[in-house]
């Protein structure tokens, strides 16, 4: 099972990025108000 | 930042005007390549003895013509819809998302050509020959920078829950299409894969899967967390579970490609590791499933006029029920019944069909009339139709191949008191005959369904004219 050695990587490096979405995400005030953002796409 | 497209006045509609009418085109025809092979399960005579129209050459066909064709056609033009709208912004750039549209129809039109031909690389899913895979990448791209430059280049601070699923599908399927698809040509259209043996097998079914989560799931479910709510005018139910759904699906989607190779050459415990991932994932499934449904809370009663509604929320417990569905099969002890049975194949068509295919037709019934200046489609009772014969062929197909897939599995396994095996494989063919013809007929209901709709959406756009939208400027702010 050598291909592990390449999906695994893979995976975890996926997993890295979307830690660093999440992260992105928070700090960057994305789930300051959620409430109000379910509303607004009905106004558009 | 002074991008181009951040000074525009007007929303770049043309490009989802083009993918909505050839999802409607494509849904068609890879639906009725789909009844014509449940025909030739039926009755084999069907292939005409002609080499290219074949059972395995046409089902590659089919699947490709469905997923990637219909549905992703459903996708990119929704996905390009849904960013400007919730953006408030128009798409990063028109050339390249018009190169998008014609790269994919090329890509499709070389899959319509290749397939029959026999050029595969006997993928499940990803069985376009070399040159086709580079003309995905390179349309993925462009794709993907449309698709990433217009969220970063928006007008609303916050990112609309429908994008992150939109992006996370975008992503995912540039890294799975690229590394299972590294392989070394050999002719024009001829390779060989660079895994071999159950390596192989085990990246072709991390791709397979992980192209049902991302493709077949995380694509549609930002389809319904946008046109769910617009179509109902409500909020969805709660917007905090969205984002935990999101998450929790991506965290936990990437493993559960091993529950295709149960009982093979893959180690045990990869596939134990697989069994218990896919099971996992029932959880966020269910939480997004509910999330769907209760938007409707407190305004059931729109379910009783409003066919479009009423598609998209039964595609809703469609997805619940095959996402219910595939981690129980993913046990190891009910794989061993269901595996190369016809219970699959329902599966995937509860899926496909069910979730898939009814997410997708909601949603162009309520895009295809604004993109063409309509108050709504050009006939709402060929909707409501669509609606019964489609829910009935689908219960018709799933439930005809529920019965002859547990049959086949226990015939199979069936053994006599000195150790012999019960039934000859053609005997559980023979008992399978009544079932293959349900199906067809099943699926032969799905279909018509579809061309009502595309003789509805022929009506639509033949009776409007192609509107530009002007973006509000009121709402634009941060």
């Amino acid at each position: 099972m050598d291909i592990l050695y390449l999906l695994v990587p893979l995976s975890v490096g996926l997993i890295f990025f979307i830690i660093g979405g999440i992260w992105w995400a928070i700090h960057r005030g994305q789930f300051e108000d959620v409430d109000k953002e379910g509303e607004r796409i009905l106004k558009d | 930042m002074a991008f181009v497209n951040s000074q525009a006045t007007t929303y770049n509609d043309k490009v989802v005007r083009q993918f909505a009418i050839m999802t409607v085109v494509w849904g068609v025809v890879g639906m009725l390549v789909g009844v014509f092979i449940a025909a030739q399960l039926a009755w084999p005579e069907l292939n005409f003895g002609i080499e290219y129209l074949s059972f395995g050459r046409l089902r590659p066909l089919h699947t490709n013509a469905v997923i990637f064709a219909f549905g992703g056609c459903g996708l990119i033009g929704t996905s390009f819809y849904v960013v400007q709208r919730t953006c408030q912004v128009r798409l990063f750039s028109d050339s390249l998302a018009a190169f998008v549209f014609w790269g994919w129809q090329l890509v499709i039109v070389g899959a319509a050509i290749s397939l029959p031909l026999g050029f595969t690389q006997s993928k499940e899913y990803a069985e376009l020959e070399w040159p086709i895979d580079l003309l995905i990448t390179f349309v993925w791209v462009a794709y993907a920078i449309v698709f990433f430059g217009t969220v970063g280049t928006r007008k609303v601070k916050h990112i609309y829950v429908a994008n992150w699923f939109y992006g996370s599908f975008v992503l995912a399927i540039a890294l799975l299409h690229i590394f299972n698809n590294l392989s070394i040509p050999v002719g024009a259209m001829k390779s060989y894969s660079v895994y071999a043996g159950v390596q192989d097998a085990m990246v072709q079914w991390w791709y397979g899967h992980n192209a049902v989560g991302f493709f077949l799931t995380a694509g549609f479910l930002g389809m319904m967390y946008y046109f769910i709510p617009k179509q109902a005018q409500r909020p969805v139910y709660s917007y905090r579970l969205s984002i935990v759904h999101f998450w929790a699906l991506i965290f936990t989607y990437m493993w559960a490609g091993p529950h295709h190779l149960h009982y093979t050459a893959l180690p045990d415990w990869t596939q134990s590791v697989g069994m218990v991932f896919s099971l996992i994932l029932l959880a966020p499934s269910w939480g997004g499933m509910i999330n769907g449904i209760m938007t409707l809370s407190g305004a059931w009663h729109k379910l009783r006029d409003d066919p479009i509604l009423r598609f998209l929320i039964v595609s809703l417990s469609f997805y619940g029920m095959s996402t219910f569905e595939g981690p129980m099969m993913s046990i190891k002890t009910v794989n061993a019944l269901s595996h190369f049975t016809d219970w699959t194949i329902g599966h995937v068509h509860s899926g496909a069909l069910g979730w898939v295919g009814m997410v997708t037709i909601g949603s162009m019934y309520y895009l295809i009339p604004k993109l063409f200046g309509q108050k709504q489609m050009y006939s709402v009772k060929a909707i409501e139709f669509h609606f019964y014969i489609a829910t009935i062929g689908i219960v018709l197909y799933i439930a005809a191949l529920w019965i002859s897939g547990v049959m086949q599995g226990l015939m199979w396994r069936s053994i006599n008191a000195d150790g012999t095996l019960t039934y000859t494989f053609v005997e559980s063919v023979k008992a399978s005959f009544p079932f293959y013809v349900l199906r067809l007929l099943g699926g032969a209901m799905y279909l018509t369904g579809m061309i009502v709709m595309l003789w509805n959406t022929y009506k639509t756009a033949t009776s409007g004219r192609s509107v530009t939208v002007t973006i509000p400027a009121a709402l634009a702010h941060a």
